[in-house]
């Protein structure tokens, strides 16, 4: 299988720079697939799971979740800038619930200042949590 | 003349001075360390965002929808410097060099007409250039530099800005900063924040046009605060590192300093013991003679 190079870089660290055979980005207008050879693409990503295929085109090798942030693919390389990526290995379950259910209670009382902000964090939990149940 | 007391606790308090520096020394040396691991560590993502930014702009017809951010405001009446400093003293020139570069600025701009106004990253910044511009600072920011500089708080810093740009406080934002070229030279630098100025721009578009999905004006708006604060949290960890490197040297220098004036000192006081055990003698002698 043709290869192309795979970078996954967060604000803090570079997580992954590897030569892949496939990679499945969560794009905010859909997932695609990417393999060698995949036409120029600039595009945001969604919270969500990005598989990484390295050996051959049907097992995966790594799974990160990413809250969010910026896709860009040319003819010889794929470049993820994500914000707050981990490998789903690292998720830990009861935790999030938690997090999932103490946000959930924020938004439920009325006079609850931060709002938006919560809503955004409730949507990045529950996409992790989701994460762990596939 | 002191007397033999004063001198030895004069000798007695510079000792104990240079152990505090020698001290502040090896604690900057590991801090250095760490806070260059640090700044090394989020160079990939800035640069990758960098090309990324350069294909998006290389691409972009300017236009009415375009973001601000890129764009510009059109005007150039407001400017707004972003002095990062420490928060913490002790580290030789490094907050002089950059307040001095703030002044200058300051002066420049006033002369060619332009309303200037400040905001203060780290508690000595703010401290030294209240003296003469309190009415130009429009916000101070302390406690980023001091631990870990995380990214959330270049975050904050850039939501802040974008925020006040978006409100037409400022139509250009310049980065005043320490860059950190080496353990003993930190080089002042004036960087433009906003509106961006992507190297490419003015180059020819890449080969491919690529594909943009959602549309290239959704993906600017969104990755040009991310830009911000990413060129926000860059210079903070360049900054960071200068501070520890700048406080090293400082110390070394300081440490140094003090075993010098230890052998002044020890000197002098062997001294003064000796022509007093001199004077003593002759006094005793002549004593002796006139019995």
């Amino acid at each position: 299988m043709k290869k192309f190079s795979l970078e996954l870089v967060s604000p803090e660290k570079l997580l992954l720079n590897k030569d892949v055979t496939m990679v499945t980005v969560p794009g905010s207008e859909g997932d695609y697939g990417v393999m060698a050879g995949h036409t120029p693409i600039i595009t945001t990503l969604r919270p969500g799971v990005i598989e990484v295929y390295e050996a051959d085109d049907h097992t995966v090798s790594d799974h990160f979740f990413v809250a969010g942030g910026f896709a860009e693919v040319t003819n010889e390389r794929c470049t993820l800038l994500a914000e707050d990526a981990v490998p789903v290995a690292k998720l830990d379950r009861a935790q999030l619930s938690d997090e999932a259910k103490a946000l959930r209670d924020d938004l439920a009382d009325p006079a609850f200042g931060g709002r938006a902000d919560s809503e955004a964090k409730l949507v990045i939990v529950q996409a992790k949590l989701e994460a762990l149940g596939a | 003349m002191p007397s033999l007391k004063d001198l030895k606790n004069r000798i007695a308090s510079v000792k104990s001075t240079r152990k505090i520096t020698a001290a502040m020394k090896m604690v900057a040396a590991s801090k250095l360390r760490r806070a260059q691991e640090h700044a090394e560590a989020a160079r990939p993502y800035a640069t990758r965002m960098a090309r990324m930014l350069d294909t998006l702009a290389g691409n972009l017809v300017v236009s009415e929808s375009t973001p601000r951010l890129i764009a510009g405001t059109g005007k150039q009446d407001t400017i707004l410097l972003v002095v990062v400093t420490s928060d913490r003293g002790l580290c030789g020139a490094f907050n002089g060099s950059i307040v001095r570069e703030a002044r200058r600025q300051i002066r420049q701009l006033e002369l060619d007409g332009k309303q200037v106004k400040l905001l203060c990253v780290g508690r000595k910044g703010r401290d030294l250039l209240r003296r003469d511009y309190a009415d130009k600072i429009i916000r101070a920011v302390d406690d980023v530099t001091n631990r870990r500089v995380a990214f959330s708080s270049a975050d904050d810093l850039a939501t802040t800005l974008v925020a006040m740009f978006d409100a037409g406080q400022f139509d250009v934002a310049h980065l005043v900063y320490n860059r950190f070229k080496s353990v003993i030279s930190q080089v002042v630098t004036v960087k433009q924040i906003v509106p961006v100025k992507p190297a490419a721009m003015q180059d020819s578009a890449p080969a491919v046009a690529p594909e943009f999905e959602p549309d290239e004006e959704s993906i600017l708006a969104q990755i040009l605060p991310r830009n911000l604060a990413i060129q926000i949290y860059t210079a903070l960890l360049e900054s960071a590192a200068g501070e520890q490197g700048a406080r090293m040297s400082a110390m070394d220098n300081a440490t140094r300093n003090a075993g010098d004036m230890i052998n002044k000192l020890t000197l002098n006081y062997n001294r003064s013991r000796q022509a007093y055990i001199t004077k003593e003698l002759i006094e005793i002698i002549s004593g002796a003679e006139a019995v």
